[in-house]
């Protein structure tokens, strides 16, 4: 694959959609809505895509999707993907490329810009366009105590976009963007170093919740819970949101291992987030501390989650959680 | 085997961490650590040659006081360090690293072998978790990276890895580039044995030069990206801490309400 392609047609945006039971994920969406404010958006899906979703794709502002098979599972690891998407930069001239920042995704995205001589930015929160056209990204760093604003000054860029940083609105006047069929094998000819083979692929059942990295509203329990999430899953069903743990709560065996917010777990930034029974070590703070609203739930005054909170109740959780969460059915009942 | 840990020297997590006014992490502290999660990586390379035999060379690229993350893998019991130094490093983002990390790691191949590179999940500075994939797409090597646990046979590394909605079993044949999780072991504190052992190794300073790479490839003049400004996040002054009296549930929806946060 060629390293540099067209600049001509720089204003092509290409969005890389995930998708759930065959429907673009919520953070799929974000992503053309910020695509938008970048150029014209392609989004770019692997395996197969239904009539419904190219639809929704181009409601929230696509206006080409492109299609690539996965042959094997192999063709779905992260270094397949970059050469994938290198490949469709080629083709498209596209100069900038999204998506969503999770660990396959920056690996990815980190080999593509590489390929391309791109710029990179992860775990961003923000992407527009400077006054000169260049690319211009906002991240939350140390735990989210400072915040970083800078441009890829390189032609080209590479951006992983974290959930919740943009409201996914639709187009006023969406059209239904033609679909066109790739055959990875002619995208590029052999990724190098992939001589990797997928032993085993398991999908663990996702909750009925939502995704605890896209979620708006996450409740958190800690070593407070002691052994008894259903208050903190009752306060979660409240509110619609996701439930998510500390690592003491995981370790515990009181919950699964990937609900774990915080640095070597999942990187959440919710509109709101509820700890309850969690210290708000800096681990922890690492993972979450990006969030809106901070509100915590602890009968210590003395944690240290008391000092970035916005909300703080010093209380038991077993007496406080339940409680909040009938007086919110109550006032959502009442509208 | 020979294995090459790759570890990196980061601010101490728990001091107060800042930026220069130019947009670069403040270093001028002095409080900086191995980053925690490259012990994992450490001591999953220190297991791998107990039990199969070989030896375990730690690599770090950084400015002088970097050297402490490659002696605290000396003390953990790693029997070779190298540290990469150059002024022109500085200012480099993660492709520079990558560059100069690659050089270093081609160079150790070229004297010795390099069966397997480990490195830790995300350095606790950027949490970028994209280096690994930039030293395999480099080297030309496969890359197996967030192993729960990681086994060598054959020479083949298998790793499992639980990733956002599945979980994953990779192999691929060595030599190979892995990066580990803090679920895949618990990194030992040196020994007294192992900190004597460390004052006596010597720790092998290579420059740009050494490693046949053009300054103008790294540090600020490669970067392909540049940090317009750093900002302190401001602290709220609307923050809100009540003692339960009975009410505080009542009072936390009521908040919830107030801010259009119901859901
Ligand atoms: C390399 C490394 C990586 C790590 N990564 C992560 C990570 O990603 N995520 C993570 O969470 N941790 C991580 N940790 C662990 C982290 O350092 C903390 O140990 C952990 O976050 C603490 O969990 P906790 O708040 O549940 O427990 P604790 O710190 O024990 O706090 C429990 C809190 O509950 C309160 N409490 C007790 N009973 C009640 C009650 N009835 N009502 C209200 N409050 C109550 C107590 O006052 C206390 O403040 C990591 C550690 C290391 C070394
Ligand atoms: N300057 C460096 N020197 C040596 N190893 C590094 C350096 N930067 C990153 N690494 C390694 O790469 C891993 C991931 O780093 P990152 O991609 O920066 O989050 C770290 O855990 C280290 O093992």
């Amino acid at each position: 694959m060629s390293a540099t392609g067209s600049a001509a047609g720089g204003d092509v945006v290409l969005v890389l959609v995930e998708q759930h039971d065959g429907t673009p994920r919520g953070s799929a969406l974000e992503l053309l809505a910020a695509a938008r404010a970048l150029g014209t958006v392609h989004a770019v899906l692997l395996g197969q895509v239904s009539d419904a979703a190219v639809a929704r794709l181009g409601a929230y502002g696509a206006v080409a999707v492109h299609v690539v098979g996965v042959p094997t599972p192999e063709a779905s690891l992260p270094p397949a993907v970059a050469a994938v998407l290198a490949g469709l930069v080629d083709k498209t001239g596209a100069s900038t490329v999204l998506v969503a920042s999770t660990f396959p995704n920056k690996e990815l995205a980190a080999r593509l810009a590489l390929a391309t001589g791109a710029g990179l930015v992860v775990d961003a929160s923000a992407v527009q366009r400077g006054p000169d056209g260049r690319v211009v990204t906002t991240q939350q760093v140390f735990a989210a105590s400072w915040t970083l604003r800078g441009e890829v000054t390189a032609a080209r860029a590479v951006v992983a976009l974290k959930p919740n940083a943009v409201h996914a609105a639709p187009v006023a006047t969406p059209v239904l963007p033609p679909v066109i069929t790739h055959d990875a094998a002619t995208l590029f000819d052999g990724v190098p170093g992939t001589r990797v083979r997928v032993v085993e692929r398991t999908p663990r059942p996702e909750s009925s919740r939502p995704d605890l990295g896209e979620a708006q509203v996450v409740v958190v329990g800690g070593r407070g819970v002691a052994g008894d999430f259903s208050p903190v899953e009752d306060l979660a069903d409240a509110l619609g949101g996701a439930v998510g743990a500390t690592r003491v709560a995981t370790d515990e065996g009181w919950i699964s291992h990937e609900t774990q917010v915080g640095q070597t777990g999942v990187m959440i930034s919710p509109r709101l987030y509820i700890g309850a029974g969690v210290s708000g070590a800096v681990h922890h703070r690492g993972g979450m501390q990006a969030s809106e609203v901070i509100v915590a739930v602890n009968n210590d005054v003395d944690a240290p989650i008391f000092e970035f909170a916005d909300f703080g109740v010093v209380g038991d959780l077993f007496t406080v959680l339940p409680q909040a969460a009938a007086e919110i059915r109550r006032l959502k009942a009442q509208g | 085997m020979r294995i090459v840990v790759c570890v990196k020297h980061v601010p101490d997590l728990q001091a107060e961490r800042s930026f220069t006014a130019d947009g670069r992490v403040d270093r001028s502290q002095g409080d900086g650590t191995l980053s925690e999660l490259d012990e994992h990586a450490v001591e999953a390379a220190l297991v791998l040659t107990e039990t199969l035999g070989g030896e375990v060379t730690v690599v770090t690229v950084g400015p002088a006081d970097a050297e402490d993350a490659v002696r605290r893998g000396l003390q953990m019991g790693a029997q070779h360090a190298v540290h990469v130094i150059d002024d022109a490093i500085a200012g480099s983002d993660v492709f520079g690293t990558a560059l100069v990390l690659a050089a270093a790691i081609r160079r150790l191949g070229a004297e010795g072998g390099v069966d397997l590179v480990i490195t830790g999940m995300a350095a606790l500075d950027g949490l970028m978790s994209v280096l690994p994939s930039l030293l395999a797409a480099h080297l030309d090597l496969p890359q197996a990276t967030l192993a729960a646990e990681l086994t060598v046979a054959d020479d083949v590394v298998r790793v499992r890895r639980d990733l956002d909605h599945v979980t994953e079993v990779l192999e691929a044949p060595l030599p190979a580039v892995v990066s580990v999780t803090d679920q895949a072991n618990e990194p030992r504190y040196p020994n007294f044995k192992g900190i004597m052992a460390a004052r006596k190794t010597p720790v092998t300073a290579w420059s740009l030069a050494d490693l046949g790479i053009d300054p103008a490839t790294v540090g600020d003049a490669g970067a392909r990206t540049r940090v317009l400004e750093a900002t302190p996040r401001p602290v709220r002054e609307d923050r809100v801490l009540i003692t339960d009296d009975g009410e505080a549930g009542l009072r936390l929806a009521a908040y919830l309400a107030e801010n259009r946060l119901l859901g």
